[in-house]
């Protein structure tokens, strides 16, 4: 079966994003007085091939502890596995 | 003494640090990422630029190069490497150095004078120079801002690891203001032993007084020296 993960890469809690605070300083000068925090992160969409869903959990899982993040800087967290059902 | 310098796809200091390796009096030697040996080098330049074109993070990918597995053995085994801006970034991304380097905290590609304090002037890197001697060497990168957890931080400096600090033009303290941000206002380090540095500014592009400084040629002059000592290198400076 083919599993499509969907994998969000962000930087930790304490770790300073000049992205975010310039996307929140322009939220705020568009109109969006009451933007608090805002965090930049990444979104990646893998397909995995595996006999169940926890084979391919774990592989995603070492997939993002070993390349796909920075443990330094950033977090992940798997979002979505569900069948690939057809071609996109 | 051989200098090998890297060529991922994407690096672009490599000629300008070959040419800094040949006024230094020395050869510098082209090492492919592809291929896994050293060919029998003494130092290993990892230069600027943007590897496999920063995907994911700047240094991420280059870590699995081929070339990337050899150089881990030989700085393990004590073999000079020096990691140079993008250098710096593959060295922490694999390891060889603790921390990382995320985008600058002005959000611009900075590309401009810097002046940075010697920290540590017993590695084969800065031997040559005095400690606390101010060299003017420029950078040039958009993700440069070093970040390390404070007992990483704290372990840099009480072991003297930090090797050069950014400083204002007449030396003093920029307290944050560097040009990235980085903690500590730290602008390169070296591993535990002293045979690895990384750093974010460029030394090839301040080699001959017409780019304006000839100070990165005292780093190169420092490791030439260095010819037929092949030995392990420790640190011996101090905070």
């Amino acid at each position: 079966m083919t599993f499509v993960a969907e994998v969000v890469v962000s930087l930790k809690p304490l770790v300073n994003d000049p992205q975010g605070i310039t996307i929140r300083d322009g939220l705020r000068r568009l109109g969006f007085p009451g933007v608090g925090s805002v965090r930049v992160g990444k979104h990646i969409e893998i397909e995995v091939d595996a006999p169940d869903e926890a084979t391919a959990s774990a592989a995603v899982a070492e997939m993002c502890e070993r390349l796909l993040r920075n443990p330094v800087i950033e977090d992940y967290r798997i979002g979505v596995l569900r069948v690939q059902t057809a071609p996109v | 003494m051989k200098f090998g310098i890297a060529v991922f796809p994407g690096t672009w200091s490599d000629r300008d640090c070959a040419h800094a390796v040949t006024l230094a009096g020395h050869d510098p030697v082209m090492l492919w990422h592809k291929d896994a040996d050293l060919r029998d080098v003494d130092c290993v330049i990892l230069p600027g630029g943007f590897s496999y074109g920063d995907y994911l993070r700047c240094g991420a990918v280059a870590r699995f190069a081929p070339l990337m597995q050899a150089v881990a053995g030989f700085a393990a085994a004590g073999g000079l490497v020096w990691g140079i801006c993008n250098g710096f970034q593959i060295l922490c991304e694999a390891h060889l150095l603790p921390g990382a380097l995320t985008r600058n905290a002005s959000m611009q590609f900075r590309c401009e004078p810097s002046w940075l304090r010697v920290e540590n002037a017993g590695s084969p890197f800065t031997s040559g120079c005095a400690r606390g001697e101010v060299l003017q060497i420029p950078v040039s990168h958009g993700e440069g801002r070093y970040v390390a957890d404070p007992a990483t931080l704290e372990m840099l400096e009480t072991s003297g690891r930090v090797a050069f600090r950014y400083v204002s033009r007449d030396g003093a303290p920029v307290d944050g203001s560097s040009p990235n941000g980085s903690m500590h206002d730290i602008a390169g380090i070296l591993s535990e032993s002293g045979n690895v540095l990384g750093m974010m500014p460029h030394p090839e592009r301040a080699c001959e007084p017409l780019l304006g400084s000839a100070d990165g040629m005292r780093l190169f002059q420092c490791v030439a020296a260095l010819a037929g000592d092949r030995g392990t290198f420790i640190t011996t400076g101090s905070r």
